[in-house]
């Protein structure tokens, strides 16, 4: 099992504030991976820096073992990094299928090509039926609810053919049967090869879904391993509870 | 993002034959003149709708492409010979190729911000092609204005060439804009439109297709500008890089309706032949100005989209086809945040 992503001394500071402290870890192909943490214990940021929505102060990104020197969303996603929001993050105006056709990704010369062939509607409609969004398949995407959007946004990263998928809180604000379908598809989606990270407050679910729990405290690595044995360790209770 | 379909394409021929019949029938100038007029912005607001309108950028520099456009065909016939008067119409496709190859590297740099920021440093683009014309002497004569040859025209039906090629280019603007609304690149576009990180985040190249639609843009623009030295005969600075004709452009676009694909055809339809009526209404005073805003603020007041979307919703309401709308809040279940 090798490490599909490296993180090696990451830091990020705004201003005065290190969001982002000297942080590292791996994570191993083939797992669903937590990031988790106190709030402002910088998450999210590690996401944005591993994916090139910001610029890393210092530190280094490896992905499948070569070193990405300066990470840009666009050529990440097209190496099979891919990334969903915090708050679910679709096109509204488009339909269903469009915004999943939309997070195909094209070849140069196809942008002359119809928007949305008949394979590419296929393709959408398939993924949309997993979701169980397929009724709505031609609506715009502003008429979802917003557990839906974050459905539909989940599936938009997947038409890209991921090997490693960023899911930032996928349940935060979504209805129960909605986290379990989330859940439902992050472990199949497993099982084909995908491999995971989440940022997830809902500490349940972290505890059934994923293996291995990374904790973040301050920016930095406080502990990682099992569930069970994070769960039950001290520096991860002191960070929590602020005792 | 609709396929062609058979009313669509009937409408579209029907537009534009109907156009290209309008000089052989009607033979007043001045009516002509108006035509031409309204073509050239029918224009300039497709071709800025082609970018800004569908990728969601605010350019508020094209008139900059709109002048270079002028100036290349107006420097170009100072060497060469207008022939039997049609030549310049036949290098108009070499003068867009040239004009947008040339704004790409622009481009390419104006396009790494965003927003508010790219409609300034697009503004500031204007001025500098303004402040080069004024200043590259040797070639654009400055201030004094560059002349153009004078075609041999039949007098009695002079503007009919120039409102023929005017129709030309706006029918190639149309159908570019057709084309690009159902291909990918369209929906690249509308995806950078509707939130260009995420667009970004899976896998967009969000600069190649603004760029691509830039150039496609650009290039309608400078050969409208082509048309219109040729039609003028005569160029200088203030007016072939005008900043309003680029905001009545704009304004047009805005009030047919931006993101569509007849909307600024429309707006230009309304407002242009409004703006002459006025302007010989109330004469030489300013007064026409004042009367041209009224009448675009009582449309921006009850049409705030634009004519074809408020034309759209009101016909979905009455006719109720359109898509159908399921009721979300039931399937979403209990407990879903709204």
């Amino acid at each position: 099992m090798s490490a599909l992503l490296e993180v090696d001394g990451l830091t990020k500071r705004f201003g005065g504030v290190v969001a982002v402290d000297r942080c590292s870890f791996a994570v191993i192909e083939g797992t669903i991976t937590a990031l988790v943490g106190p709030n402002g214990s910088g998450k999210t940021t590690v996401f944005n820096l591993v994916t090139g929505y910001s610029v890393a102060d210092s530190g280094v990104v490896c992905l499948a073992g070569s070193r990405l020197r300066r990470p840009n969303p666009v050529q990440l996603a097209r190496r099979g990094l891919a990334r969903t929001f915090q708050q679910a993050r679709v096109f509204p105006q488009l339909t269903l299928v469009e915004n999943l056709v939309a997070s195909l990704q094209q070849p140069w010369y196809a942008i002359a090509r119809r928007a949305v062939s008949r394979s590419d509607r296929a393709r959408a409609l398939d993924l949309l039926e997993e979701f169980g969004l397929v009724q709505l398949a031609d609506d715009r995407a502003s008429d979802l609810s917003y557990g839906q959007k974050k459905l539909l946004e989940f599936a938009t990263v997947l038409m890209g053919d991921p090997r490693l998928v960023l899911l930032d809180e996928p349940t935060a604000g979504v209805n129960p049967l909605l986290v379990e379908t989330i859940e439902q598809r992050i472990r199949g989606l497993r099982a084909r090869g995908l491999t995971f990270v989440l940022v997830e407050h809902n500490l349940n679910l972290v505890m059934r879904l994923c293996d291995p729990v990374i904790v973040l405290d301050h920016g930095t690595k406080l502990a990682e391993g099992p569930p069970a044995d994070v769960q039950t360790d001290s520096r991860v209770l002191d960070a929590y509870l602020g005792a | 993002m609709r396929r062609l379909n058979a009313v669509g394409a009937a409408r579209g021929a029907a537009f534009v034959s109907a156009l290209a019949a309008f000089p052989f029938v009607v033979h007043a100038a001045w009516i002509v003149n108006i035509g031409v007029i309204t073509l050239m912005y029918a224009g300039l607001a497709t071709a800025w709708n082609l970018f800004s309108g569908y990728s969601g950028y605010i350019s508020l520099g094209q008139a900059a492409f709109f002048g270079l456009g002028a100036y290349s065909l107006g420097i170009l016939f100072q060497h060469m010979s207008a022939g039997t008067g049609y030549r310049p119409f036949e290098v108009l496709p070499l003068i867009g190729l040239g004009v947008a190859l040339v704004s790409l590297p622009v481009a390419w740099i104006a396009l790494r911000t965003r927003a508010m920021t790219f409609a300034i440093v697009t503004l500031t683009l204007l001025f500098i092609v303004q402040q080069l014309a004024f200043n590259l002497h040797g070639i654009t004569h400055g201030s004094t204005g560059l002349e153009l040859p004078t075609p041999r025209f039949s007098v009695a039906n002079y503007d009919r060439p120039f409102y023929l090629a005017m129709l030309a280019v706006v029918t190639l603007a149309l159908l570019l804009c057709w084309h690009v609304r159902g291909s990918k690149l369209g929906l690249m576009l509308f995806a950078i439109r509707e939130d260009e990180d995420k667009a970004r985040g899976v896998g967009v190249r969000v600069t190649g297709a603004k760029l691509v639609a830039w150039a496609l843009s650009v290039g309608l623009t400078a050969m409208i500008g082509g048309v219109w030295a040729y039609y003028l005969t005569f160029i200088y600075p203030e007016s072939s890089v005008d900043p309003l004709v680029m905001i009545g452009a704009i304004l047009m676009t805005f009030l047919g309706g931006k993101g569509t694909l007849w909307g600024p055809v429309v707006g230009a339809f309304v407002l242009v032949p409004a703006q002459q009526y006025l302007l010989t209404r109330f004469g030489a005073n300013q007064f026409y100005l004042i009367a041209y805003a009224a009448v675009f603020m009582v449309v921006l007041l009850m049409l705030p989209r634009g004519i074809i979307p408020s034309l759209r919703d009101v016909s979905q309401r009455m006719g109720g086809h359109g898509r159908p709308r399921h009721d979300v809040a039931v399937e979403a279940g209990p407990g879903a945040p709204a």
